[in-house]
């Protein structure tokens, strides 16, 4: 194990210097948390998922992370890594697919628990029929959990987003949850560049301080599970409390915005956004779309793209603004529900200008002249 | 070098598709070139259909997943032709015009009528080498044979340099940093023994990749 040097976040993410590497996904997961000082990481595998955590248990076995197991599932897991979290550590895990729906009942809980949580989430098709693919339909479902939502395209975001992940989670006004994003397969088994600081140099520990609500007495009995037991009164004032601390959550999203417009340099990475055609999406449907642009751009078409990088909170304001006056927005999914195209619609002034295609689901790669081929459709 | 890249590897689980493409990506790396690498994904197994894809270039790349439109064809088994074990059908869907395939097979297959025609009409550049037999005759271990597809690739592309094959390799069996999967461990150990140390494995690889180059003939349809 390297002796490595407590840095603040601003030297890791943006002063170290950083050196070129070649690597799949599943190692940049490994490389993020080597240098993300985590006290606790539980697995469970699951594809493509399996390799991310196997490489934190060798992590561990290292001494980069001071406690690793594998729980019984994933919803043994994710309560796991909750409790843990309810005694003041870092911890971190991930999952994907079939085991995000297992785990279902916790995600709502670590946001209401107010857990600064970090998991990585390796998306998979739901079953059944059995699917081991790519597919980003899981992330419709955790929309509304709670959590803070980054979508990483590459490796590199993959990496880059999972450390800055840990520093938003924990900032006072935020404690909740992140789930960190990325396309199973297309970026975990994917090998690739990427430019990475050096593993001399770690994040400042966790601090329980931190958080906005108090920590869990988890040594006198009997251990307290909830933060409030509002659960067992029916009157006026255990309704309220549960409703405002419902509000509170909503609004420590809203406030995560700053904080993730100053680490991740916004929630929208945009293009040529003065073009006609937007195409707007996440993921590594905008690594397609990168493809589909610089063909349609040869041939003289005039289009753009607006990659979004965080789904929760969601740029609502800038996509209303980069849409205004679109002659049509086309937003290209990796699943068949269309939730995005669903979230971009609820936003922008013209709804009927946003185009919910092409739609690639149950695990098929998105050629990029699908996407071409709506943009000549749109253009016709 | 101008032109991108983009190779598809068709063969049987347990040849070193997936090893031959993280090899080449590694090396292509090496020789700072733009690459990524991915295999198809599955739940593979010995013998079943393989298939890995690697796209080099000098700009940056974007697009992911599996080559529907590839440049370049290597076929690490007759098995993927002649008896269908692969993913994609025919063997040469969606080769660009004027496209590379490359074939392990000592002798020039029996293609069908339709397949030929197909070829021409691509304009598709048919080169076969004996990379099993190769193999077999130069490190004494048929596990040799993905070295040999790679010996083969760089006989007609020339890049990535041969500096940077031997390095990848040597970082691909030399060093513990390589993530396997418990199967693919187990063929790594399997390769390893036949040899006393690493350095006779590289060697011997290298010069498979000499012969390899040596012995290949061109089929025009």
């Amino acid at each position: 194990m390297l002796q490595q040097q407590v840095r603040s976040p601003e030297y890791l993410f943006f002063e170290a210097e950083k050196k070129k590497q070649f690597l799949s996904g599943s190692e940049a997961v490994r490389e993020a948390i080597r240098k993300a000082n985590v006290d606790v990481a539980i697995s469970y595998p699951i594809t493509p998922q399996s390799e991310s955590m196997h490489l934190v248990g060798d992590l561990f076995a290292e001494g980069y992370v001071k406690e690793y197991f594998r729980g019984e599932n994933e919803f043994a897991v994710m309560s796991s890594v909750a409790g843990a979290a309810m005694a003041g550590v870092r911890v971190f895990t991930a999952t994907g697919g079939p085991g995000t729906m297992r785990a279902f009942e916790m995600f709502p809980v670590w946001a209401g628990s107010r857990l600064p949580i970090v998991c990585a989430f390796l998306t998979r098709g739901i079953n059944s029929p059995l699917t081991i693919q790519p597919d980003t339909i899981e992330m419709a479902f955790l929309l509304e959990t709670g959590m803070l939502m980054l979508h990483a395209e590459t490796a590199q975001d993959l990496h880059d987003m999972l450390l800055k992940a840990f520093i938003v989670a924990e900032k006072t006004d935020v404690h909740l949850p992140v789930g960190v994003f990325a396309d199973g397969f297309f970026v975990t088994h994917t090998k690739e560049i990427l430019h990475i600081a050096d593993a001399d140099s770690k994040l400042p520990p966790y601090d329980p301080h931190c958080a906005p609500v108090p920590a869990m007495d988890m040594e006198s009995v009997p251990v307290r599970q909830m933060r409030d037991p509002f659960v067992m009164k029916s009157n006026f004032i255990s309704y309220a409390a549960h409703a405002s601390w419902q509000q509170e959550i909503e609004a420590a999203q809203e406030r995560s915005r700053k904080h993730l417009e100053r680490y991740l340099g916004g929630l929208v990475e945009t293009e040529h956004e003065d073009a006609e055609v937007l195409l707007i999406t996440s993921g590594t449907a905008v690594s397609q779309s990168r493809e589909a642009m610089a063909i349609c751009r040869k041939e003289g078409l005039s289009v753009g793209l607006v990659k979004i990088k965080s789904i929760r909170p969601f740029p609502s304001d800038e996509l209303r603004r980069l849409a205004a006056g679109k002659y049509a927005v086309i937003v290209p999914e990796l699943n068949r529900v269309g939730w995005l195209a669903k979230e971009i619609k609820a936003r922008v002034d013209d709804p009927r200008r946003v185009i919910g295609a092409p739609r690639v689901f149950g695990g098929m790669t998105m050629p990029a002249h699908l996407i071409v081929d709506e943009i000549r459709r749109v253009l016709q | 070098m101008t032109e991108k890249m983009s190779i598809r590897m068709s063969g049987l689980g347990g040849q070193g598709v997936v090893t031959a493409a993280h090899i080449l990506g590694m090396a292509a790396y090496k020789d700072d070139l733009q690459v990524t690498v991915n295999p198809f994904f599955g739940a593979e197994k010995r013998l079943a259909p393989a298939e890995s894809y690697v796209r080099i270039a000098q700009e940056p790349i974007y697009e992911r997943g599996e080559i529907l439109y590839p440049s370049l064809i290597m076929v690490f088994h007759p098995h993927v032709i002649t008896m269908g074990k692969s993913y994609t059908m025919p063997f040469f869907d969606g080769l660009e015009a004027g496209g590379t395939i490359l074939i392990n097979s000592a002798s020039a297959l029996d293609l069908s009528e339709e397949e030929r025609d197909n070829l021409a009409k691509l304009d598709a550049q048919v080169h076969y080498v004996p990379a099993s037999e190769v193999a077999m005759e130069v490190s004494g271990t048929h596990l040799s044979t993905n070295i040999a597809m790679l010996g083969a690739l760089y006989r007609i592309q020339q890049r990535p340099s041969l500096d940077a094959l031997e390095s990848a390799m040597v970082e691909r069996f030399g060093g513990s940093k390589f993530v396997a999967s418990g199967s693919t461990a187990a063929l790594d150990d399997a390769v390893k023994e036949k040899f006393a140390k690493v350095s006779q494995m590289i060697e011997k690889n290298l010069e498979v990749i000499e012969k390899a180059g040596e012995s290949m003939f061109q089929q025009t349809h």
